[in-house]
């Protein structure tokens, strides 16, 4: 009975009158429920266009008997974490920053934010995993070596005022001479104390002129990098004679950072992150690995 | 059924006459209306029928919805860290539990295991004995049985029905459908309520949803659930399986002729007529293998895809054979190879024959090792697992004397009820000197709360000058021992151990 049934629609069918290569295409009617939804669907788009935003106008869209706004909702939402973040955030900034750590809620908060702080503002220079760019000036967060402290606080002062800014009266400051450009040492003496930093730090070197150089090095460097070459937090002198090197350990940059002196400048942070936001991502960074 | 066909055949007639009003051309009109492709669907009222296949049927009816509508309320101890729901999909908090088994995300390939299990269940149920999901186990059948059946209660028996549905609106079709679809909600109701229970803590639920407490996707489920109850079960019934389902489809393609199914004896039964007479066959054109018909079919016409081996034709079939004193089985199961034996006056081959083919037992064989690996796999497992990925930004750090230091993110998995500590170490096949340290850690030991997975950095630093630090990479294997649960009271001994292999990154690289 089926097949004769579909015999009989296809002898009375009309077709769309088109033909290719011989092939005709008939004319049925579209199924019914696929019209119904067809019409539906123009009812739906009218009535949704009614109730949201939707024709654009020269000053914006119509807005919709509903009155529903997409960046009010963002704005809700935002409120939204915000008021439930807001206790462990007071609770953060409150904290004793040694303490953060000790608090297992506090440190999942911290660590969860100070991630997400990081990537938005320190990533930039510090890199995504935190190790800088080497040879390049952008310390690597990662190692235990340290320029201006490694401990919670440390980091969060530095975080908070900057390094070497003009934006921050209270940034961590100092300065290297320019030995070689303010004629300071002569070439020869700059490479003698490069020798002598070559030495101190373990590599291979010129004894002779190292010899020289250590004189050289007591005179000039040590009122900043120590006696021994170990460094200073207090002002930010790099230790030399271990393996970390911020520009590089090589006896051409040396060279070349004693001939014209490195000021490597971080923003103070105070003015765009909040409290809470530095102590999150002071404690991120202490526990990226390096932190004393 | 045979109404519908008459109708058709009206329709035919009506097509014949447009034809011949065009005249004599043998071509089609252009004007004539082409017949509707839709066929609007007649109603169908299954009468009541007793008989091996319906007692085995009520039977299972009850069970299955027994073990539906009971399973969420059935409780198991795990301790007061887990929950005490014997079977509960805990989506929130992505678990598993089922009696004593609890599974985590990361096991789903026994869900996967279980499906293929359900595959090749189907493929050995289905050349055994056709489509016995569709005529027994099916929750259309079951729900539509169970509508069927309120239906019965409250407007009577098929005739009575009948009577009812040609009835103008008056007040006693008024009131005998209200109390019909009343029922019929409240079953949709509770299945649709029951479902949800297998969710979250049923009775805890069960307050919340009577309070107006509840989650509104516990609401909105439950009302899709009884909506799509009540329509498939009282409305759509036999429509669901002929138009929407393809299981028909597919199940009647894995049939064979040795395949169980149910079949009229036409040799047996034809030519139809009233009993006694000279020539006629058994069958006495009762039209009882119709009315009990749950899709409205007759079985008399031959395999059907409308067909879904319900049993109840058998039935029907048999009662009327015992009353007219002819032996029972003029409709029942019989494969496909039965026919031409019988045609040739031998007897069928035995049931036991047709369900052990080298099919059939090819499909046991498989369905079962699957099975037994599903069962050891379970017994293997361990309680507790670790993850370990290297973290590759950057690939090491240079300490400050000069040691290389490799980061890894660990997940660290505790499946059991109460907190334990484990302890981590590490082996090398070049012998090389490793140092390992836990962040936030003084100890190589790391408390790990009950039932979770937490997450923990590794550093493992290879001292200045040794191979680790210069080679450009060595292969390193962390190993997790279990020291056992910290809950103070019952301390369980831990004497698990795990491994995963790692690599370590040196200045080489």
């Amino acid at each position: 009975m089926c097949a004769k049934q579909v015999k009989k629609v296809q002898a009375e069918v009309p077709t769309t009158g088109h033909s290719w290569d011989g092939i005709e295409e008939y004319d049925n009617p579209m199924p019914r429920w696929w019209v119904w939804v067809f019409y539906l669907s123009i009812l739906f788009a009218i009535g949704y266009s009614i109730a949201y935003p939707a024709w654009p106008l020269i000053h914006g869209a119509t807005r919709g008997f509903l009155g529903q706004n997409t960046r009010a909702d963002v704005d809700a939402e935002i409120k939204r974490f915000d008021d439930a973040n807001a206790a462990i955030k007071a609770k953060l900034v409150a904290a004793p920053l040694d303490q953060i750590a000790q608090d297992d809620e506090l440190k999942q908060y911290a660590l969860r934010a100070g991630a997400s702080v990081f990537k938005n503002n320190c990533a930039q220079c510090h890199g995504a995993g935190a190790a800088g760019v080497q040879g390049k000036g952008y310390p690597n967060l990662l190692d235990n070596d340290w320029l201006w402290g490694g401990t919670v606080d440390d980091i969060h002062t530095t975080v908070t005022h900057g390094i070497r800014n003009t934006t921050d009266a209270d940034a961590r400051y100092s300065e290297m001479p320019k030995f070689g450009v303010d004629a300071l040492l002569e070439p020869a003496q700059i490479g003698d104390v490069v020798e002598y930093v070559l030495q101190i730090s373990g590599q291979d070197h010129d004894a002779a002129k190292a010899t020289a150089g250590a004189q050289l090095f007591a005179d000039n460097c040590a009122a900043c990098h120590g006696p021994e070459g170990k460094g200073d937090r207090a002002q930010g002198a790099p230790n030399l004679t271990d393996a970390i090197w911020l520009y590089g350990g090589d006896r051409d940059t040396i060279t070349h950072t004693v001939t014209y002196a490195r000021f490597g400048v971080m923003p103070n942070w105070n003015e765009r992150l909040s409290e809470d936001e530095i102590r999150a991502v002071a404690t991120y960074v202490h526990s990226l690995g390096g932190g004393e | 059924m045979q109404v519908n066909a008459t109708r058709r055949s009206g329709a035919d007639r009506v097509q014949d006459r447009n034809s011949q009003t065009a005249g004599a051309s043998p071509v089609s009109t252009p004007d004539t209306n082409p017949p509707s492709l839709y066929v609007a669907r007649e109603p169908i009222f299954p009468k009541r029928v007793k008989g091996n296949f319906r007692t085995l049927k009520w039977w299972l009816m009850a069970a299955m919805l027994g073990v539906y509508y009971i399973t969420p309320w059935l409780r198991w101890d795990r301790g007061p860290a887990l929950p005490d729901q014997a079977v509960l999909l805990d989506l929130a908090n992505r678990r598993f539990f089922f009696f004593m088994i609890e599974i985590w995300p990361q096991e789903f390939y026994f869900v996967a295991g279980l499906l293929i299990m359900a595959g090749l269940g189907l493929f050995l149920f289905t050349s055994a004995a056709g489509r016995v999901w569709c005529g027994y186990a099916c929750p259309q059948t079951v729900w539509t049985d169970l509508y069927i059946l309120v239906e019965r209660w409250v407007e009577g028996d098929r005739n009575a029905r009948i009577r009812l549905f040609r009835q103008k609106w008056d007040a006693e079709k008024i009131r005998k459908s209200a109390i019909k679809w009343t029922l019929w909600l409240l079953i949709g109701l509770a299945t649709g309520g029951a479902w949800i229970f297998y969710f979250t803590d049923a009775p805890t639920l069960a307050r919340d949803l009577v309070t107006g407490n509840a989650h509104p996707i516990a609401y909105t489920t439950m009302f899709i659930l009884t909506a799509t109850t009540f329509a498939f079960g009282g409305f759509a019934r036999e429509q669901i399986c002929i138009y929407a389902c393809p299981w028909p489809r597919i199940q009647a393609a894995m049939m064979d002729e040795d395949t169980l199914t149910i079949g009229y004896r036409e040799w047996r039964g034809e030519p139809r007529g009233k009993p006694g007479v000279a020539g006629n066959g058994d069958c006495i054109d009762c039209m009882a293998c119709v009315n009990v018909c749950p899709m409205g079919i007759d079985i008399r016409n031959g395999q059907q895809l409308a067909c879904i081996t319900c049993g109840l034709c058998i039935d029907a079939c048999d009662e009327m054979m015992d009353k007219v004193g002819k032996p029972r089985g003029l409709i029942s199961y019989l494969a496909l190879t039965d026919e031409t034996r019988e045609r040739a006056g031998q007897p069928p081959k035995s049931v036991w024959k047709h369900v052990f083919r080298a099919r059939t037992v090819l499909y046991t064989a498989l369905w079962a090792s699957v099975g037994v690996g599903l069962v050891v796999a379970l017994f293997l497992r361990s309680p507790i697992d670790v993850n370990i990925t290297p973290v590759r930004n950057p690939e090491f750090v240079v300490l400050s004397d000069g040691s290389i230091r490799n980061s890894y993110d660990l997940r660290l998995r505790n499946k059991y009820g109460q907190d334990h500590w484990f302890a981590f170490s590490a082996t090398t096949d070049r012998g090389e000197t490793f140092v390992l340290s836990l962040e936030g850690e003084d100890s190589l030991k790391v408390r790990v709360p009950a039932n979770e997975t937490s997450t923990q950095r590794l550093f493992i630093t290879a001292p200045a000058g040794t191979i680790g630090a210069t080679a450009d990479r060595s292969e390193i294997r962390l190993w997790v021992q279990d020291l056992g649960a910290v809950d103070g009271t019952a301390a369980v001994p831990g004497r698990d151990r795990v491994h995963k292999d790692t690599v370590f990154n040196g200045k080489a690289n």
